[in-house]
């Protein structure tokens, strides 16, 4: 596809001896909403953190808006500065306040004044309704407010594919929700090309385009949601939903 | 003693205890089982034993006042009046004594400059300002032979400011490097990281003392001819290499501590390695290691002391050198005293200002 703005052809990867990725073949559209799921172990983290290089694949090509990944690291802090990513644990700097975690990326890599790298952020933090929080520290924060923050802070660079982590399975199930609300929005909003990482089967029927699921590192099935759900193909997939749908 | 009463109104009248507060506080601090009791009543023999003979060592049998030596013998405690006659020595060494209002305004220009550096206001580009006014100032004062002021050369240096010279620099060097090192020790690049392990291994594998010996005896014999390098100058690099080897391990471990995460974090906005390093890593790893770095700090003020081997005139040696007075003779401890309490007073200084800066700096909760 040519306007593909993310394309992996045969990805394979290792951890030593152990395949943790096989045959990927992925393409995303601009705009497109996609989640991944799978059982724990299947590969489903580590091929989204391909995209980005925070893992290194060993066989196979994978491009972002046209630029392969390669070990020139000039060229890979070009695509993060493309790709925002959530994680499980969020990872905010727990030194700096949520205000300077915001705008460190914009002034640092992006060289955007200060004033104008604060005045987005407020924005930012308007938009995951936690502006009140912008003095404090992240370690004074609860869970799900964090990772609103850490929503914040990568759409603060721009990035054109946000990528998620697992984004709600470190949270209280009480905070969940307030999480799933920002991304949703998000989806809705902006159009952001979105790669979730996800078991929230209610948020993927809600906006994803499609549904990919993985098992052993290899794509098993893909659909949209409605189809992915209702009539699954393979029964590996079948026996993943039985596990996971109550 | 009156401790004994009250052990015995326990069996009697136990209520007593809980009744009154600081009876209470008696009871459940100082002598809540036998073991404590014990240690209690050994503390308190203890402390008998030994402070009311110090006080009057040196408070009440002390002397201040007395104007020669003989006087000072007919004192049973302290005869400060020794370091009254002897403290400009003991200060500023063999400096020539006119002169010695300029070791004295160098040492206030090194204390006030070390004191703004703590202020968290000046911590940007006004502070590197201060330092070079500072230094340059103090070097004009120490050196002279600049506006009108006589040269001295630093042969003559000796005393406190020496000291002070000595341990300012060797931290404000050894510390960056000492993070150098820390870095290049976890550096994926197989050659930065062999030169990084090989120098930390040998510099720790060696005593201070023998760094200095080569640096004074040894290092002049690999020079060419014609080349020597000041004898005070060579010390203080053998100081801030060796500091620098045992703080590179400690912050090295602060470094570990830091999670995968932060990185992962960092990375994925983009920021590059030395951005990464600089703002999300060193500021964390830096402020876990604060309680051991500071003690590496302390040590190596202390540690300086060792540069009288190779003869040059801190202030212990400017010490020992006002033993050496034969009508004098004999009032070591006095002198001691003295400049354990000068290096008591900038260590304790250190310490206590590394845990306001514990304490300033915690965001966690």
């Amino acid at each position: 596809m040519a306007d593909a703005i993310i394309s992996m052809k045969d990805v394979n990867k290792w951890f030593g001896k152990f395949q943790v990725l096989r045959n990927i073949n992925l393409e995303v559209t601009a705009g497109e909403r996609i989640v991944i799921c799978g059982p724990s172990g299947s590969g489903k983290s580590t091929l989204i953190r391909c995209i980005n290089r925070l893992e290194e694949h060993q066989k196979g090509r994978i491009a972002v808006e046209g630029n392969e990944i390669t070990n020139d690291i000039r060229q890979v802090e070009a695509i993060r500065r493309d790709v925002g990513m959530v994680f499980q644990h969020f990872n905010l700097f727990p030194h700096l306040t949520v205000l300077q975690n915001l705008t460190l990326g914009p002034i640092w890599v992006l060289k955007t004044p200060k004033a104008e790298a604060e005045a987005r952020a407020m924005e930012y933090l308007e938009r995951v309704r936690i502006a009140e929080q912008a003095g404090k520290f992240p370690g004074q924060l609860s869970g799900g407010q964090q990772q609103r923050v850490a929503i914040a802070r990568s759409l603060c660079m721009d990035p054109k594919v946000m990528l998620f982590d697992e984004p709600t399975s470190a949270l209280d199930p009480e905070m969940v929700k307030e999480v799933l609300e920002v991304m949703v929005n998000l989806a809705e909003d902006t159009g952001m090309t979105m790669l979730v990482v996800t078991h929230e089967m209610g948020f993927a029927r809600k906006v994803a385009d499609r549904v990919i699921f993985m098992d052993e590192g290899e794509i098993i099935e893909q659909n949209t949601p409605d189809a992915f759900f209702d009539h699954p193909q393979n029964e590996r997939t079948k026996l993943f939903l039985s596990q996971i749908i109550h | 003693m009156s401790v004994a009463p009250h052990v015995v109104n326990t069996s009697v009248a136990p209520g007593v205890w809980s009744r009154i507060p600081a009876l209470h506080w008696l009871r459940t601090q100082l002598f809540s089982s036998p073991l404590n009791t014990l240690l209690t009543l050994l503390t308190i023999w203890l402390l008998l034993a030994t402070v009311p003979a110090m006080v009057d060592w040196v408070f009440l049998n002390s002397a201040v006042t007395a104007t020669s030596a003989q006087e000072c013998r007919k004192v049973t405690g302290a005869c400060w009046a020794v370091i009254v006659e002897k403290h400009r020595l003991i200060l500023f060494g063999v400096y020539p004594y006119e002169e010695q209002w300029r070791p004295l305004v160098a040492t206030l220009l090194l204390i006030g400059v070390i004191i703004l550096s703590g202020v968290r206001r000046f911590w940007n580009l006004s502070l590197l300002v201060f330092w070079v006014t500072a230094l340059t100032g103090a070097a004009v004062l120490m050196w002279g032979g600049v506006f009108g002021l006589t040269h001295v050369e630093n042969s003559r240096w000796g005393g406190l400011p020496l000291t002070l010279m000595l341990s300012t620099f060797g931290i404000a060097f050894a510390f960056p490097l000492g993070i150098v090192l820390a870095l290049g020790r976890r550096s994926n690049m197989p050659a930065i990281k062999t030169i990084c392990i090989v120098y930390i291994e040998l510099i720790r594998g060696v005593p201070l003392i023998s760094l200095l010996f080569m640096s004074a005896v040894m290092l002049p014999l690999f020079l060419p001819e014609g080349l020597t390098i000041d004898k005070l100058l060579r010390a203080q690099v053998a100081i801030i290499l060796f500091a620098a080897a045992y703080m590179a391990e400690t912050i090295r471990g602060g470094l570990q501590a830091i999670p995968k995460g932060q990185f992962e974090g960092a990375d994925s906005l983009g920021l590059t390695y030395w951005q990464q390093t600089r703002l999300i890593v060193l500021p964390q790893a830096l402020k876990i290691v604060i309680p051991p770095l500071v003690g590496l700090f302390i040590a190596l003020f202390k540690d300086t002391s060792l540069v009288v081997i190779i003869g040059i005139f801190d202030l212990t040696q400017a010490a020992k050198a006002a033993l050496v007075d034969q009508a004098w003779r004999g009032f070591s401890i006095e002198i001691y005293v003295f400049i354990s309490a000068i290096y008591f007073v900038f260590c304790y200084s250190m310490s206590k200002y590394s845990q306001s800066l514990e304490k300033r700096l915690a965001t966690e909760h």
